[in-house]
């Protein structure tokens, strides 16, 4: 892999994905595989979460059609005047665990965020045909460069925590959950470069 | 005596705000190269090179290095003979409240209760302490919460001893997994009660990464720490390699003869921390 020096040039080998996933793209992806994404993708974090669940429990329609789709859990910062958005990195994941199942139960085919997920979420994504991918937490300056246009989508007074639609060019991430039940923080774990 | 106007603080707090989110200390920057140098896995190695290019283009660019620009604790060590024209306490709010808002950094502060966004990143959890002398020392520690979350704290029996200490010390960071964005700095406190070990392992992140303990007994404990975290290879952000953690700070304090409090407060790479002395 070539060295990570700018936002546009992050790697050699890294299988270049559109956004929304075609047919039967998510399944070439393997847990350990590092990717860049372009395209479309919605994001949303806590309350965007806890309101699109809520919206399910009335029997209401989402504010989006999320089949196909790739949601990114990140919270920006504000736009500076001139700027499209500011930082843009991912939160941790392990907090929309409980809402997961029900959004890949809808077509959620892809889920960006960082740390591990659940067991129910695991077997969820295998269920449904979803994976996971991790982006590179603390690298919001870096990330914010692939974010070409935003626009809000749902749930604006939740401030940061409202539901974007980001149009990102070449955005890294690593695969971390395939559709075959791989886990690349798993591997990580298991291979232990260092004690080796 | 010397008077510190309430202007002079809200305009230092506003100052540290908004350059603790964009301009990373020279330590972290210098903590984050030593690990890229030494790092075995290449992935590891191009991600670090990336963080310290994110570093780079946030102070380049004036947007914060991490959207989470956190939850505000701030120290203050006040000497005796300063004399304050008004509430330090509500300066140091005001402060934060207008380094948010003119730094255009995110607002993560709700309530607990109704999760309702408070719309300033207001209130800051301050901790005043006296000393003698004329100065105002203020230490600005915006915290985001993936690695604050993943903190622990726990009252072990004394019999424990400091094999158990270390043990939950280790158990904690290394179940925090690729949660708290490592690589570390993991801030402990031994000793002391519950709460001053939770304020100690907080107060431990205010040094400058990696120095060591005054004490040699304890800067041996720091490094035992720092090598059994890393030899699990978690590594940078959980992707593997050898840099779990950058440095692990102790602070210690005498405890009651039946306790033995340790708190470990975990902090990411995005280490960001200020100081000003007026």
């Amino acid at each position: 892999m070539s060295l990570l020096r700018t936002a546009t040039s992050f790697s050699g080998d890294c299988k270049k994905i559109d956004l929304p996933f075609g047919d039967g793209v998510v399944e070439e992806l393997r847990a350990g595989d590092l990717v860049q994404l372009s395209g479309t993708m919605y994001t949303g974090r806590d309350q965007t979460h806890r309101r699109l669940c809520a919206l399910l429990d009335e029997g209401c329609d989402l504010p989006v059609d999320l089949a196909g789709q790739l949601l990114y859990y990140v919270g920006p910062s504000p736009a500076r005047p001139g700027r499209i958005i500011g930082a843009a990195g991912p939160t941790t994941s392990y907090r929309m665990d409980v809402y997961t199942p029900r959004l890949l139960e809808l077509g959620l085919k892809a889920t960006l965020g960082k740390g591990s997920r659940s067991m129910p979420v695991r077997q969820s994504m295998q269920e449904h045909g979803a994976v996971y991918l991790a982006a590179f937490g603390g690298a919001g300056a870096f990330l914010s460069q692939c974010v070409k246009e935003v626009r809000i989508v749902a749930f604006e007074d939740a401030g940061p925590e409202a539901m974007f639609c980001f149009e990102v060019q070449d955005f890294p991430a690593v695969m971390i959950n395939d559709v075959f039940g791989g886990d690349f923080y798993e591997e990580i774990v298991a291979r232990n470069d260092v004690a080796r | 005596m010397k008077t510190l106007a309430n202007r002079a603080i809200i305009e230092a707090v506003r100052e540290l705000a908004i350059s603790a989110a964009r301009d990373l200390e020279p330590d972290i920057l210098d903590a984050l190269v030593a690990a890229r140098d030494r790092e075995t896995s290449p992935l590891a190695e191009n991600i670090l090179e990336m963080l310290l290019l994110n570093a780079d283009i946030a102070s380049r660019e004036m947007i914060p290095a991490c959207q989470d620009t956190g939850i505000c604790t701030i120290f203050v060590t006040l000497g005796q003979e300063v004399r304050l024209e008004g509430d330090l306490g509500e300066a140091i709010q005001e402060g934060v409240r207008q380094g948010y808002e003119e730094g255009y950094l995110r607002k993560s502060v709700c309530d607990p209760v109704t999760r309702q966004n408070t719309g300033t990143n207001v209130p800051a959890v301050v901790h005043v302490e006296l000393e003698p002398g004329d100065q105002c020392r203020i230490s600005f520690l915006p915290k985001g919460c993936g690695s604050e979350n993943m903190s622990g704290l726990k009252m072990l029996s004394p019999s424990a001893g400091i094999p158990g200490a270390l043990e939950y010390i280790v158990e904690t960071v290394i179940n925090a997994g690729s949660n708290p964005c490592p690589p570390l700095i993991i801030g402990v406190g031994i000793g002391g009660t519950f709460e001053k070990a939770a304020i100690m392992a907080k107060k431990s992140l205010l040094r400058p990464v990696g120095a060591p303990s005054a004490r040699d007994d304890v800067s041996r404990l720091e490094e035992e720490l720092l090598a059994r975290i890393n030899r699990q290879g978690r590594g940078v952000l959980g992707l593997g390699g050898c840099n779990t953690a950058l440095a692990v700070h102790v602070e210690t304090c005498p405890t009651h003869i039946a306790s033995l409090p340790v708190a470990v407060n975990i902090q990411c790479h995005s280490h960001r921390h200020k100081e000003v002395v007026l």
